[in-house]
């Protein structure tokens, strides 16, 4: 019994992302229509030569989401959900079905359209229940780790914000640069620290934006890779857990880690062959919903050791030009989160870095990405770690 | 013997100062302040409160039946005496009903409750709460407050014994409101203080001195309450009571709390009580009801938890545009989220203990408390080996916390926190009565009994922390 991995035997021979945004003039099919075709031009197939697909989106019933407005022809089509990480489930799907044999070729689409709900973020209808769970927001369920963290380190509540207003000073300034981002401009500081009050200490520029977007990646069998492309990227790890929720229910836990990610990110690791996350990997796409987030990640992604990840932010060594740069795109925070699409527009940064194709923010000679992806909350989430590499990196 | 063998209390932590209705409305600018429930709190969620400090103090825990008494019932045609018992976790072998109509309700059902023992019962609950509504501008607007009070009636352990009591029933129109009215009609005053109130109590109360063969003179404390103060003080002068022994009308500091006010004046008295001591409980409301209660040796070891004073003392302002919005009276614009969705009775029923009287679970492999109740433990994974582990009475200590300020609510921001429980256990959950600016990790709170929303006339009851009060 183990996660045995699927290393250096699936490829990604295309992709596809929409710009994110505020897509009032786009409906969900259209946004998807958009991303597949993307990625189909990307790989340089035509429809037909899919022969599966896993679609990512929440609160949709079946497959027939997506083959309806692709028109797809009597193909088996998936639908797949595990909360904010569910684009990276439709990867990991898809991915699978190949490296099985089943199929020889796969798409993996994710697409969520926030803004047409009239409300500020992600709207879930709950199954009936006894009205006993929380009504916590989203901000308001990450921001749980600030104060836990600053106590735990002696940072200064005030240093404490100024270290996540960097977070986000950096993200913008990468989303700068990126012409699909939601938002293309820098903020300064000065901004960030000052932002309207959302769920203290967190401001409102503390959180991802809310928009609509749609990601596709086409994955086949490694050894087929060069046919369709002459730089494919290569899986070399993927790795998704589900949290028993012990942070909600057990004293130990602290308020300054996510358990569920040091396992996920224990066992890419070990799929990818990877000793020192911070010297060997060229850049991460990590889940950066709400500021804290970010910093905490840093240290249970092993880019940072405990307590020290506060230092690193000041450093700028998780800038563009620092030694690990992290969401070298601008992350959620300059894409916003539009729920089924992150995971894959997360892998489409790794797709354009690694192949050279990211422009004014390209890094130098990359070889290992990363990303990262969660869905939940501080004690109770899933997550998502992947690990892609040029050939023989 | 049949009495009281313990009681409780309850006065919301909000204060409504008068002088702040009289700067937005420019009406006559009165002393004192008034209690205010909190945009979370009903007359159900009051009671519980003073039910629970009532039943921990109780020596023995066999309630058999339980009265709940209002005049502001949360539901209309739904026993609300179900929830209050399911909340103070008494068991379902339990005679309940409703007692309400009336702000005379409170002292109907502490009648009731001593006839159910006197015929047999071992002990009976009688519950009251109430959260009077007045429409902006009336007085009673100013005069009204919110509160509860809690008694366990038996015959084992009596502190005080219910002596004698004496009960008159006139129709008349006083005060009136139909069931889907807010706020209630008033006839001229004069009319129901002469032509009632006044006559009746001053009956009652000849006439329960006179089955208890006491005089005035030998009363040590003298409980009385009307919806018009004048009738009290009309039928102290008519019968010679002596003034320095009356109760505290508490007018200054909680307000007249309907049906629960005499219940409340009496908890308070009791505070004081020695053995021996006669105290005579009248109300005029519908009519009139007096009891004679004789104070035993039983209160020189009796322990309360949290007294009217202790409760009086623990406080926060509220402003009069906030108290305005918690009653709805105002009507503001919703938060741009989804409305609650109302609960599902089958889960509801499924996890009563759990959601009303706040049980958890214990690992009997492993000793983890743990809460939701679990069935595999959190700590060891063991299965179905879990014991019930009630939390509501334990303190705990905030792990962390955040102010929401998206989260749909009557008074954002919400304060959410994560508990640590003495003695184990961990809870994420919505903090109450408290300023938000002054809570921090490692403040020590302890549970309450709250109205967390209502969707599609579902209330949504649930439990919060609070600052210990």
């Amino acid at each position: 019994m183990g996660s045995n991995g699927i290393k250096d035997r699936v490829a990604i021979i295309g992709m596809g992302c929409t710009k994110f945004g505020e897509h009032w003039d786009k409906s969900a099919d259209d946004l998807l229509v958009d991303a597949a075709y993307d990625a189909l031009g990307s790989a340089g197939i035509e429809p037909n030569d899919v022969d599966a697909y896993w679609l990512g989106t929440l609160g949709q019933l079946s497959g027939l989401t997506l083959s309806v407005p692709l028109k797809i022809p009597y193909k088996p089509v998936t639908h797949v959900e595990n909360y904010c990480a569910t684009g990276s489930e439709s990867l990991r799907q898809a991915c699978y079905a190949v490296a099985s044999g089943a199929y020889d070729v796969a798409m993996a689409i994710g697409v969520e359209k926030l803004k047409d709900s009239g409300y500020s973020g992600l709207v879930g209808a709950e199954p009936p229940n006894d009205g006993t769970n929380s009504s916590m927001t989203a901000p308001a369920s990450f921001s749980l780790l600030a104060p836990a963290y600053f106590k735990k380190y002696g940072l200064d509540p005030k240093k404490g914000k100024e270290v996540l207003a960097r977070i986000a000073w950096k993200n913008h300034k990468n989303g700068a640069r990126n012409p699909k981002a939601q938002f293309q401009a820098e903020v300064p500081m000065e901004a960030i620290l000052a932002s309207p009050k959302v769920a203290e200490p967190l401001g409102i520029m503390d959180c991802s934006g809310v928009s609509d977007g749609s990601a596709a990646a086409i994955v086949v069998r490694a050894e087929d890779a060069k046919k369709y492309c002459k730089d494919p990227i290569y899986i070399k790890a993927l790795s998704f857990v589900a949290g028993p929720g012990a942070g909600h229910m057990d004293t130990d836990y602290d308020f300054t880690t996510f358990r569920e990610v040091v396992a996920s990110a224990a066992d890419a690791y070990r799929q990818a062959g990877i000793t020192d996350a911070r010297k060997q990997l060229s850049l991460a796409e990590v889940h950066d919903c709400f500021t804290p987030t970010e910093l905490v990640l840093y240290e249970d992604l092993g880019f940072s050791a405990r307590g020290t990840a506060w230092k690193d932010v000041l450093d700028g060594f998780f800038d563009l030009e620092g030694g690990l740069p992290v969401n070298p795109d601008g992350g959620l925070k300059s894409f916003g989160h539009p729920i089924g699409a992150s995971g894959l527009r997360m892998m489409y940064e790794c797709w354009l870095q690694l192949r050279g194709e990211a422009g004014p923010r390209q890094i130098k000679n990359p070889r290992l990405g990363l990303t990262h992806n969660l869905g939940g909350f501080p004690g109770k989430c899933v997550s998502f770690v992947s690990v892609v590499g040029r050939e023989g990196a | 013997m049949v009495g009281i063998v313990s009681y409780g209390s309850y006065v919301p932590y909000r204060r409504l100062k008068r002088s702040a209705i009289a700067q937005v409305l420019g009406v006559p600018s009165e002393k004192g302040e008034r209690a205010v429930a909190s945009f979370d709190e009903d007359s159900v969620s009051m009671a519980v409160e003073a039910a629970r400090d009532a039943l921990r103090a109780a020596p023995a825990k066999s309630v058999e039946a339980l009265f709940f008494a209002t005049t502001t019932p949360p539901y209309a045609d739904k026993l609300n005496a179900a929830l209050v018992g399911a909340a103070a976790l008494l068991p379902p072998e339990l005679r309940a009903a409703d007692c309400t109509g009336s702000v005379r309700a409170g002292v109907s059902a502490f009648l009731q409750a001593a006839d159910a023992v006197r015929g047999g019962g071992k002990q009976a609950l009688v519950a009251i709460g109430d959260a009077r509504l007045a429409a902006p501008e009336a007085k009673a607007e100013r005069t009204n407050g919110d509160g509860a009070a809690a008694f366990v009636l038996g015959s084992e352990g009596v502190i005080a014994e219910v002596v004698a009591s004496a009960s008159l029933t006139r129709e008349f129109l006083d005060t009136w409101r139909q069931p889907d009215e807010t706020f209630p009609h008033s006839w001229e005053e004069r009319f129901a203080l002469t032509q009632a109130y006044s006559p009746l109590l001053g009956k009652a109360v000849q006439a329960v001195l006179q089955k208890a063969g006491v005089q005035p003179g030998d009363l040590a404390a003298v409980v009385l309450d009307c919806p018009n103060p004048r009738a009290t003080a009309d039928v102290a002068k008519r019968l010679k009571l002596e003034p320095t022994r009356f109760a505290d009308p508490l007018a200054l500091t909680v307000g007249q709390t309907g049906a629960a006010h005499a219940g409340l004046m009496l908890a308070n008295v009791l505070a004081a009580a020695k053995p021996g001591d006669r105290v005579l409980v009248a109300l005029a409301a519908d009519g009139a009801d007096a009891v004679l209660l004789r104070v035993t040796d039983a209160i020189g070891a009796y322990k309360q938890p949290r007294s009217v004073g202790r409760l009086i003392e623990s406080k926060g302002e509220v402003g009069y545009g906030t108290y305005l919005k918690w009653r709805e009276i105002l009507p503001t614009e919703p938060p741009r989220r989804p409305d609650p969705v109302r609960p599902g009775a089958p889960p509801m029923l499924r996890s009563t203990l759990w959601k009303h009287g706040f049980v958890g679970t214990k690992c009997t492999a492993c000793g983890t408390p743990q809460l939701p109740p679990q069935r595999i433990c959190v700590r060891c994974a063991a299965k179905d080996e879990m014991e019930p582990y009630p939390f509501a009475d334990r303190t705990a200590r905030i792990a962390t916390l955040t102010l929401d300020h998206l989260a749909f609510s009557l008074n954002p921001p919400t304060v959410s926190v994560v508990l640590d429980f003495d003695g184990g256990g961990r809870f994420l959950c919505e903090m109450t009565d408290c300023d938000p600016a002054a809570v921090a990790i490692g403040d020590e709170v302890e549970m309450t009994f709250r109205r967390m929303f209502t969707a599609e006339g579902v209330h949504n009851y649930f439990w919060k922390a609070r600052p210990r009060r």
